[in-house]
Parts: structure tokens; sequence; C-alpha cells
């Protein structure tokens, strides 16, 4: 199947064509980025441990939320997918000999690669420049922790099939994504760490699909023993499962929503 | 055009006649999806709340953080939560500049008679933005309540006085910001890094930022007058990064200030627009 990789490199090309907007969009991560951190530094300086946590870790987290942000769009944008199904444009997509996820999957793929390269890398490079960052110190744990960014990105897409498949049924997401982009960022541990919870909503918050997308992957580049089964492999376990689940949903609810689909017109 | 001639009072009457009724338009067009409109409101509320929960969570860790106990972090959070969402609500959409421009809708915003910038700033106008203002307020009565302020009658007659300067000193950040994008038309997230990126910073005591970043934000972009400065005056504290006492009173003037500049570089951006073409 040569459809997919060209479908991924398409993805790349059309996110590279908006070099003001990266730019734009890397500084505001890295305004946002040093101001997390100061705030969280000023908090670990009177408290230096918070349920494992401490300033390092903190500040770290804080980058990697940073980074990720684009790459893992948990305040949206939607995926291409939710306007095409509000306008009926849809039709042409099943239309095409290919699966509708894995299409979807590869397009927003080759997005999250070009994300990843220009605007996580350099935000995490300023953050390692102007803040003391705790980093993986051989080559497996950089590797694992380029997995556990792979597996963020899927699960992401991974809920966002789902927001735009909702659409199916209730013609509009917007309704969808204002409660999504509100409980995405808090339950994904981009607001505040998981750790600085109260314990109880911690604990339930790091077994939701929204902390693979940044508490666990940050997790992992700490190499937190907080992480399910107790290290770096149960993380990206966690995180595979979620990956796996949500695309075998996310397949299996297109096959339902395609079902239902009446075209207007001819 | 008749009102170009007329005298200054009544052109800015008309002004603001024109603004209210575009806004009102908008929010009788979103008044015809009742129960869509009250449930994004709720989730702005929503929002709101769980902003104000990260402040909460942070000072609750520490006790006291430079000196400000709980409330009074929440009197900082919520003096900034007011003015930047007042600020949202009034002149928010100026965000949309670039998109305005990218589609040539900007274009016919310059040929009606009504002020752009008018247009601007009340196209899609949203009343679910009170989402933001409504539990701020809150939140400031509370903080003001359980703070321990000494109310004398001066305190009193500045408070209004200082959340009118912070809410026009954001309306300028937010309308300065949005200009850039008549240089650069994709940049909409640089602004946002002075817009929401202002809000995130003065959301908690200034003092915690460290001094360098203190002075920037007084002296370069004075972010320090939306919440630092009027906490200051209010709580009757010193600076702990050593500024002068007198600052605080400099509020209004630099609100003042602040709305002259912005003003300036949206005519300046407005004199240079050429349109896209096409």
């Amino acid at each position: 199947m040569r459809v997919y990789p060209a479908v991924f490199a398409l993805g790349l090309r059309r996110y590279s064509a908006y070099r003001a907007a990266t730019f734009a969009g890397l500084l505001t991560n890295c305004v946002f980025g040093v101001i997390n951190a100061l705030v969280l530094l000023a908090l670990f300086a009177v408290r230096p441990q918070i349920n494992g946590y401490d300033s390092g870790d903190a500040v770290t987290q804080v980058f990697v939320a940073q980074s990720l942000i684009a790459a893992v769009a948990v305040m949206g944008p939607p995926l291409d997918l939710d306007e095409r199904v509000r306008s009926g444009a849809v039709a042409t997509d099943l239309l095409r000999p290919v699966s509708l996820t894995a299409w979807w999957l590869f397009d927003d793929l080759g997005r999250a690669a070009f994300q990843l390269l220009f605007r996580s890398v350099p935000t995490f490079g300023v953050g390692a420049l102007l803040f003391d960052l705790r980093l993986p110190d051989c080559a497996l744990r950089w590797t694992a922790v380029l997995a556990s960014f792979a597996l963020a990105v899927v699960v992401s897409f991974g809920l966002r099939y789902l927001y735009a498949l909702s659409g199916f049924w209730l013609l509009d997401t917007r309704g969808v994504w204002a409660v999504a982009g509100l409980l995405g960022p808090v339950a994904a541990g981009m607001l505040l760490p998981l750790p600085l919870f109260p314990a109880a909503i911690g604990e339930v918050l790091r077994l939701l699909p929204w902390a693979s997308m940044v508490q666990v992957p940050a997790d992992v580049l700490l190499g937190k023993d907080t992480l399910p089964g107790g290290g770096v492999p149960g993380g990206l376990a966690v995180q595979a499962a979620w990956a796996v689940v949500l695309l075998a949903l996310g397949a299996w609810t297109a096959t339902r929503a395609t079902r239902r689909v009446v075209v207007q017109g001819g | 055009m008749a009102e170009t001639h007329a005298p200054a009072p009544e052109r800015l009457a008309w002004t603001l006649r024109t603004y209210v009724r575009l806004a009102w338009t908008w929010c009788r067009a979103l008044a015809q999806y009742p129960a869509s409109l009250l449930l994004l409101t709720g989730m702005v509320v929503l929002a709101s709340a769980a902003e104000m929960g990260a402040v909460a969570i942070v000072f609750g860790h520490a006790g006291t953080l430079v000196g400000f106990t709980v409330f009074e972090g929440l009197l900082v959070y919520a003096l900034a939560a007011t003015a930047f969402g007042c600020a949202d609500l009034l002149m928010g959409s100026v965000e949309r500049l670039g998109q305005h421009i990218r589609t040539g809708s900007f274009d016919a915003m310059l040929v009606r008679p009504v002020s752009p910038l008018v247009q601007l700033a009340t196209d899609g106008f949203s009343p679910r933005r009170l989402g933001k203002v409504v539990p701020a307020l809150a939140v400031l009565a509370v903080s003001l309540t359980v703070c321990d302020i000494d109310w004398t009658v001066s305190r009193a007659l500045m408070l209004p006085v200082l959340l009118a300067s912070s809410i026009a000193l954001c309306c300028a950040v937010w309308l300065a910001a949005s200009c850039t994008q008549f240089v650069a038309t994709d940049a909409r997230e640089a602004a946002n890094s002075l817009t929401y990126g202002g809000q995130a910073l003065t959301e908690y005591p200034l003092a915690l930022y460290g001094r360098g970043i203190v002075r920037a934000v007084t002296f370069a972009v004075p972010l320090a007058f939306v919440s630092w400065q009027p906490a200051l005056y209010l709580l009757d504290r010193p600076d702990p990064t050593g500024l002068p006492a007198a600052l605080r009173w400099a509020a209004p003037a630099v609100a003042v200030l602040s709305c002259v500049l912005a003003a300036a570089a949206w005519r300046s951006g407005l004199r240079r627009y050429r349109s896209t073409g096409s």
C-alpha cells in the first residue's frame, strides 16, 4: 500500500507551508513554558518535595507539555474530518478504496511529524538552555522517550478521531470540542503536573487516555517509578494499550457511522 | 459621512452606540440557539474554575508564596482574570484580524461607514465570554472580603479606577498584539503569547518571577499594572522587588498611555495596509 506513505508525506508538507505560524506557535510555547516553570520553581522552593516530584521533575514536565502541545493537539485544532462530516465532503473520502481510519491516521501522523520536528524539538531545546532539565542519560532511554512521544501522538489521533466521528450523529463537533478542550489539558497533566493534584483525583486521571498524551511521556522521560508497573516499560504498555483500544474503537465506530450516511444531491 | 464633521463627543457617542448595536446583533443571533449558548457558557465557566483551581492548588501546597497567602494569591488571580476576561469580551475578536485580511472580509469592513475597529471588535461578539468575567468577579468579591484590607475612603474610591485601568490596559495589549498581523498575517499565535501569556503571567504575584521579569513587565510591557501593583496597593504591601511605592498610583496614566500607543499602532497598520489583492 503506497497510498498511506503518500498521505503521510502530504500531511507533513501541508503543515510546512505555514512558517510564520510555526514560528509564532514556537514563541508562544516557550513563553508559556518559562511562565509555568517559574511558578513551579517558586512553589518547589517552598516545598522541595511534593508526592515524589521535585523542582527538576516539575520544570522538565512543563517543557515536555509545551513541546507536545502542538503534536498531540490536546486543545485542538480538530481533524479536518470534523468539517468534512458537517459539510458533506466526507462522501468523497468514503468513495476512496482505502480505509477511512488509516487515511486520516496517516494524514494526522504527517502533521504530527512536522510538529514534533519543528515545534517539540526547538521548544524543548529552549527549555534545556534556560532551565536545568532532567534528561535521560543513555541512548536506550532516549529511544523509550521517542517511542512514548510517538504513542502519545497515536493516542491523540484516536481521541480526536472519535470526536470527529461523533459528528455523524451530532452534525457539529464544536460542543464535543468545548468539553474535550477543557477536560483534555487538565486530565493530560498539561495545566499542572498530575502529582500536584489531590492524590485520589490524580490516580484516576492517570488511568484515563488523556494522561498518555503528556503525563506518561513526561514520566517516561524522567524514568519515574510511579508509572504503572513501576517503570518505563509499564508506561509504554499503557500508552500502547490506549492506542490500540482507541484505534479499534474508532474503526468500529467508523463502520457504524458510514452505514448511517445519507448523501444528498447528486 | 456626516459623522466625521460632527464634534468629538458626538462622534464618540455614535461610535459607542454602533459598538453596542453590533454586539447586540451578535448576542441575538447566538440566542437563537439558547441550549447551545448556555452549555458553551457553562464550559467557559468550568475552564475558569480549572484555572482558578490550579492557582489554589499551587498556593495550597506552598502555604504562602512570596509572602502571599492563598486568598491574597486568589486576589491577584481575580484582578488579572477580571481584567483579561473583560478585555477578551470587549476586544477579543480583534485577534482574528489576520483571518479577515486573508479572506478579504477586512476589505469589506473598510468600505462600510463604521469604524473598522468597531466592526472588527464586535465581529463574532460572544456573550459566552461572560463565563470568564462572572466567576472572576465572584472570586474578586470573596478575596476582597477575606483578605485583610484596610478599607480607607481612598482605597474604596481607587478600586473601580484600578479595575477600569487594568481593563483598558488589557484591551490595549490585545489590540497592539493583534496589529502585528498587519505585518505577518499568519502570526496570530505570537500575539497569544502576549495576551493569554500576559494573563498567565499576571495571575500570580509577579515577585515570584524574579526582579528582571518584574522590571521588564513594569517598564517595557506594563503588565505589572494589571494585577500586581493594584494588589500591592489594596493590601498595602511594600514592593518585595524594591520598586518605589509611588508606582501603584501610576496605573491610570499607564493605561491611558498604552491605549494611545495601541491606537497609534492600529492607525499606522491601517495606513500601510494593502489588500491581499486577487
